[in-house]
């Protein structure tokens, strides 16, 4: 694979001494603390945590959604200050627009920067050629399947160009099939677009299978607990994930988030609660302890 | 894809049977008729049965109305005056050649255009100003909480005070009726604008009055046709009352000076006309509604 290699120049994200708390009657609560990530131009990062430990508020944050309360966020040396199209973004809920068709919805950005119709309906339709996804063009999102849906979300997020992309949980309401392809259409666009990533999942082996790098958060409030590098070559296929290398991978993220779950979990499973595990029932079935 | 050679084997034999004409398809040879409308029937069956049904309904209604009259029952209610179907048929026939019938309804129906189409272009936008900006709903919808109770009847004599002409207190008290509908359900049609969308607009670089253009109004698109709905069918109720009340002219006029004039036929002539008249318009919105958001169909 020794193809003339461009370096991608843009796209790179630092975020330094992040921080973000909500006010509450109660005082101030932490959701993120002390966070300091970067992503190179053109890289694949993930960030990896339990549920609820702050790393969508964090994405969110990157987005330009919700403003740290510490810390900076910087985009090719630019500061983050709102939304932008600069930062392409795809959403879990899938989010597109209903009432816009497959290509409308595609071309939105590019409306939204003024573009002519008929360019703005060319490139739409080049970019769902590469996603495979032409012949939906005139559909409306009802009729799509979840995965379809979600693909079209991407190329509707990579339409305007942007420096990075930015994925909330993109293949989280896909059923586990459909992920696997979805990962694989993925790993494949980023390969040949070159652009910068941050991708936020709870699913290891989506981490590292998409990913150059891979944060660990911890429980919340949610700081870094780990950076974990990822050696696999590219292009990924899918049976790497059966190979060892990804398997120690796995098993090294699996205890570091084994251990925060459990803590994010600590309200909810107490030691009573865990003693209650071992209670011996003696052979018997439900009906006779009921 | 070579890992293992009996995916290998299953796939060659896949690619020669997809070579050859699969024997078992549905292979387009052309079909009895009386197969074809077997098969017509099983796919429309039910509609065809709705159908009957819908028509066999009305019938019996018409015939009970008839039997009913005819031996003019006294049953708790008094069937003595009431007129026949078939009187009522002879008054429309009259009617319809009748220049003075076809003002009532067609003075009826600018009402309505008017009242209606005035609470449209407030009620809409208004709504989506007060759903989009705190301010002006603070301001405006402890206001519309007060009058909104108020039927659209009770403000007959107010409108009377207020307006120089009748014909404009009858417009007025058909705003009324309609307004309230459409305004409370262009709110409620905002408030369930999905933020995941207008975050997704941000990100695409829309500012504030694209966004408005592009999310929020076609969000809440099928509750504005809701509120259009009703409001249509509020206008009606209050354009007949204020007609009945102080009308010269119009069908809600035509039906109560029916009942002066000893007209029995008439009455009920009235009533159809209304009816007709508010499911046509009720259906036309539907229609509308249908064109305008293209999206809603399965």
């Amino acid at each position: 694979m020794s193809v003339v290699e461009t370096r991608p120049v843009r796209g790179h994200i630092e975020v330094k001494n992040f921080a973000l708390s909500y006010e509450t009657i109660d005082g101030s609560v932490a959701a993120v603390t002390n966070t300091d990530i970067h992503v190179n131009p053109g890289e694949f990062v993930s960030i990896v945590g339990p549920s609820g430990c702050g790393k969508s508020t964090f994405l969110n944050a990157v987005a330009g959604f919700l403003k740290p309360t510490e810390g900076t966020i910087t985009v090719d040396g630019e500061p983050v200050k709102g939304p932008s199209a600069e930062r392409g973004m795809v959403f879990q809920q899938y989010s597109l627009f209903p009432w816009k068709t497959v290509r409308e919805n595609v071309e939105f950005g590019l409306k939204m920067r003024g573009m002519a119709r008929s360019q703005r309906e060319r490139a739409a339709r080049t970019l769902l050629g590469l996603a495979g996804l032409e012949a939906f063009e005139k559909h409306y999102p009802e009729r799509l399947s979840g995965g379809m849906k979600q693909r079209v979300g991407i190329v509707r997020a990579l339409a305007t160009g942007p420096k990075v992309l930015l994925l909330d949980e993109p293949f989280g309401a896909l059923d586990a099939q459909t992920r696997v392809i979805m990962q694989q259409i993925l790993t494949n666009m980023w390969q040949r677009l070159k652009i910068s990533v941050l991708f936020v999942t709870h699913d290891i082996d989506e981490a590292i299978f998409l990913s150059d790098r891979v944060y660990c958060m911890t429980a919340r409030p949610g700081s870094i607990k780990a950076e974990i590098p990822i050696p696999l070559e590219r292009p990924r296929q899918q049976s790497m994930m059966m190979s060892s290398e990804f398997l120690a991978l796995r098993r090294g993220l699996m205890s570091l988030i084994r251990e925060e779950s459990l803590k994010a979990m600590g309200g909810e499973i107490s030691d009573l609660g865990m003693q209650g595990l071992n209670i011996e029932l003696h052979g018997q079935s439900l009906a006779d302890v009921i | 894809m070579s890992s293992s050679p009996a995916l290998v084997r299953h796939e060659e034999a896949a690619v020669v049977t997809a070579t050859e004409p699969p024997a078992s398809a549905p292979v387009a040879t052309p079909a009895g008729i009386g197969v074809l409308a077997g098969r017509w029937y099983r796919l429309n069956g039910d509609r065809i049965r709705a159908m009957l049904i819908c028509i066999a309904s009305l019938v019996v209604f018409l015939l009970v109305w008839h039997l009913l009259t005819k031996y003019r029952v006294v049953f708790f209610v008094r069937f003595t005056n009431v007129p026949s179907p078939l009187a009522v048929y002879d008054s429309f026939a009259r009617a319809i050649h009748d220049p003075k019938f076809l003002l009532h309804i067609a003075l009826s129906c600018r009402r309505i255009l008017l009242g209606f189409s005035l609470a449209a272009l407030v009620g809409v936008p208004l709504g989506l100003v007060m759903g989009r900006f705190k301010l002006v709903h603070e301001v405006i919808f402890p206001v519309s909480e007060v009058l909104r109770p108020i039927p659209a009847i009770a403000w007959v004599p107010m409108a009377i005070m207020l307006w120089p002409t009748n014909e404009q207190s009858i417009v007025f008290i058909t705003f009324l009726g309609s307004f309230f509908p459409i305004l409370v359900n262009t709110l409620h049609g905002m408030t369930l604008v999905d933020p995941v969308l207008v975050r997704a607009a941000r990100c695409l670089g829309a500012r504030e009055t694209s966004i408005f253009r592009e999310v929020y109004f076609p969000a809440s698109l099928p509750h504005i046709f809701t509120g259009l709905t009703i409001g249509m069918g509020v206008a009606w109720v209050s354009l007949i009352a204020a007609e009945m009340i102080s009308g010269q002219y119009g069908i809600g006029y035509f039906t109560w000076e029916a009942y002066s004039l000893v007209q029995y036929p008439d009455i009920a002539l009235g009533m159809i006309a209304i009816g007709v008249l508010g499911l046509a318009s009720s259906l036309l919105i539907r229609a509308v509604g249908r064109l305008a958001m293209p999206w809603g169909r399965a």
